[in-house]
């Protein structure tokens, strides 16, 4: 997905010359192109991400249309409060840009784990938070962020969902990725992959499971959320984040404001605790019980299977 | 051609109110900065009040936001707003913050509170003009203690690497932070050192002393492409006997037989106030 939204970033930024991307240092070997081709739409700001959040700002309020790049929490925690302070309470251009949602880069250690970023982001105030689970949702959401200009957080997982299934995408809409009738999960990024795999397994078992793709966190469809819940008993979102925050909190919340108590709502994502225990994002995935077997287990045990 | 030193008195005095009536702090960091703020909004500085979005208008960023009480006056002096918006500085149901704010204030290019963010937004000011080949200069006011905070030289190197010759630095250097000297809390000395090895021009002035401000300040057509630096040595709570050099100016209000002290220093024949 990094691939394509540089390709599809490059392409916006041969038309549109406010389009300008700030780099924290990151991207060896990802962002020649762009370099090669539009220098001067092109910064290295260093290991420097405060500053360059404050600079972008500084750039979006004389017109740009800004895109910080860097992985995993780099150009969020750092610069937390440069995107609270500055890009947020001025609703300047920013979209910040992480590539590594999860544990994309998972034997890298604990600091490179961002598995609270959506729960962090997601609290700020006139901050849109996306997160693709495919190439299609990828291109779809960068549309986005260059058609409508306002702060936005897109969080790149090193893992997708492979090939063309589902619905079209449609902006600020739950995608569905697979039909079924007897249960709904939900997830965001690469880990929809695992829900697909896990809905194949649980079909063999008589279990038809519907997966929606939540790519849009901020603002969220609850519109068709609330619609799911009213379609079926059993509702499960699945996410590589902490269980404070995240998908099943957002979930939660619009059920709370709606007055509505699913029958059968469950969350499968990580214990509110950090990784010391490094590997890749198919083996953490597996040791947190966050991998296909393991959702497919979760649901049939909570359909009383 | 605006009397710069009639505009610092008046500045002045509208803080002492500003902070007598909302009962809030800074005022010596205030006092401290004034004289910097009515040499660029009195004679050096570019815009245009009719027309805050003037594409042409210098910048201005104050990156020491407790000291807004003096950015507001300075700009109600200017025609910005009414004079009589200041009253509500501080109060409830106000847009006038205790920290600089642009929302609902016009003039002000950027809300500033937490420091250190001011000058990392200036900088990607000053990279604007230089992408869009644009004129206007971009001015960042600092306090001395918030030079503690890395980002600021984070964006120093970037200012200088990038070559931003359009962007000006004027450091408030009082001394004097938030729990005691400088020198006693983080030493910046060799000051001037560092923002030369950070690639920067540097000048030195006494911050109260207009002349040398305008001389360091004037838009005279520049030898190098080098961010300007102009270290202005001052004195917090400049202008107000008993608040000058003292730490508890930071927090303390002015009120009752202070409060009038303050005004009979600062009050003159002929003004709003006297």
């Amino acid at each position: 997905m990094r691939d394509t939204f540089i390709t599809a970033l490059l392409a916006h930024a041969r038309i549109n010359k406010q389009v300008i991307l700030v780099t924290g240092d990151l991207g060896f070997g990802v962002l020649d192109g762009f370099i090669k081709e539009l220098p001067s739409q092109f910064i290295n700001a260093g290991v420097a991400e405060q500053n360059m959040t404050g600079l972008s700002t500084g750039l979006a309020l004389e017109g740009k249309n800004v895109f910080t790049y860097s992985i995993a929490n780099f150009p969020i925690l750092r610069c937390l409060e440069q995107i609270r302070n500055d890009v947020l309470y001025h609703s300047a251009s920013v979209n910040i840009v992480s590539v590594g949602g999860g544990f994309s880069y998972g034997a890298l250690g604990m600091s490179h784990h961002a598995t609270e970023d959506i729960a962090i982001l997601r609290a700020l105030p006139g901050l849109r938070v996306f997160a693709p689970c495919d190439e299609q949702e990828t291109v779809g959401l960068l549309a986005e962020m260059i058609a409508s200009p306002s702060p936005t957080y897109l969080r790149l997982d090193k893992s997708k969902v492979e090939g063309d299934c589902g619905e079209r995408f449609v902006p600020n809409r739950l995608r569905k990725m697979r039909e079924g009738k007897h249960a709904v999960i939900l997830g965001y990024g690469g880990i929809v992959a695992e829900a697909l795999v896990a809905a194949e397994a649980l079909s063999s078992d008589g279990i038809e499971c519907a997966i929606y793709s939540t790519h849009t966190l901020k603002p969220f469809d609850a519109a068709t959320l609330l619609l799911l819940a009213s379609q079926y008993d059993t509702l499960v979102t699945v996410e590589e984040h902490v269980p404070i925050g995240g998908l099943a909190s957002v979930a939660a919340d619009i059920f709370l404001d709606a007055g509505l108590k699913p029958k059968r709502f469950a969350r499968i994502c990580l214990p509110d605790a950090f990784s010391s225990i490094v590997g890749s994002q198919e083996y953490l995935r597996k040791r947190h019980g966050l991998d296909a077997s393991a959702i497919a287990a979760q649901v049939s045990k909570l359909m009383g299977n | 051609m605006i009397d710069t030193v009639d505009l610092a008195r008046r500045i002045r005095r509208h803080a002492v109110e500003m902070t007598h009536l909302g009962k809030s702090s800074h005022v010596g960091s205030v006092l401290s900065m004034t004289d910097i703020i009515a040499v660029l909004y009195g004679c050096v500085m570019r815009f245009d009040p009719a027309n805050t979005k003037w594409p042409d208008r210098d910048r201005f960023i104050l990156s020491k936001g407790h000291a807004g009480a003096g950015i507001y006056a300075a700009l109600a002096e200017c025609g910005f707003f009414p004079i009589a918006k200041l009253r509500t500085h501080y109060q409830d149901g106000s847009d006038l913050s205790g920290h600089v704010s642009h929302k609902g204030v016009p003039g002000v290019e950027l809300s500033t509170g937490s420091l250190g963010h001011g000058l990392p937004v200036a900088v990607g000011m000053a990279k604007a003009a230089q992408l869009n080949s644009t004129q206007y200069r971009v001015f960042c006011v600092l306090s001395d203690g918030e030079c503690d905070a890395g980002s600021n030289w984070e964006a120093a190197m970037f200012a200088s690497h990038h070559r931003l010759h359009s962007l000006t630095v004027i450091i408030d250097y009082n001394k004097i932070q938030s729990l005691g000297t400088v020198a006693e809390t983080l030493a910046l000395e060799p000051f001037a050192d560092k923002w030369r090895s950070f690639g920067w021009d540097v000048r030195e002035v006494d911050g109260h002393d207009h002349g040398q401000l305008k001389d360091a300040l004037a838009p005279v057509k520049r030898t190098n492409d080098k961010p300007l630096c102009v270290i202005a040595h001052t004195i917090k709570g400049k202008g107000v006997s008993f608040m000058e050099n003292s730490v508890l100016w930071h927090y303390r209000t002015p009120q009752g037989e202070e409060y009038q002290a303050a005004c009979r220093e600062l009050d003159v024949a002929g003004s709003d106030y006297a």
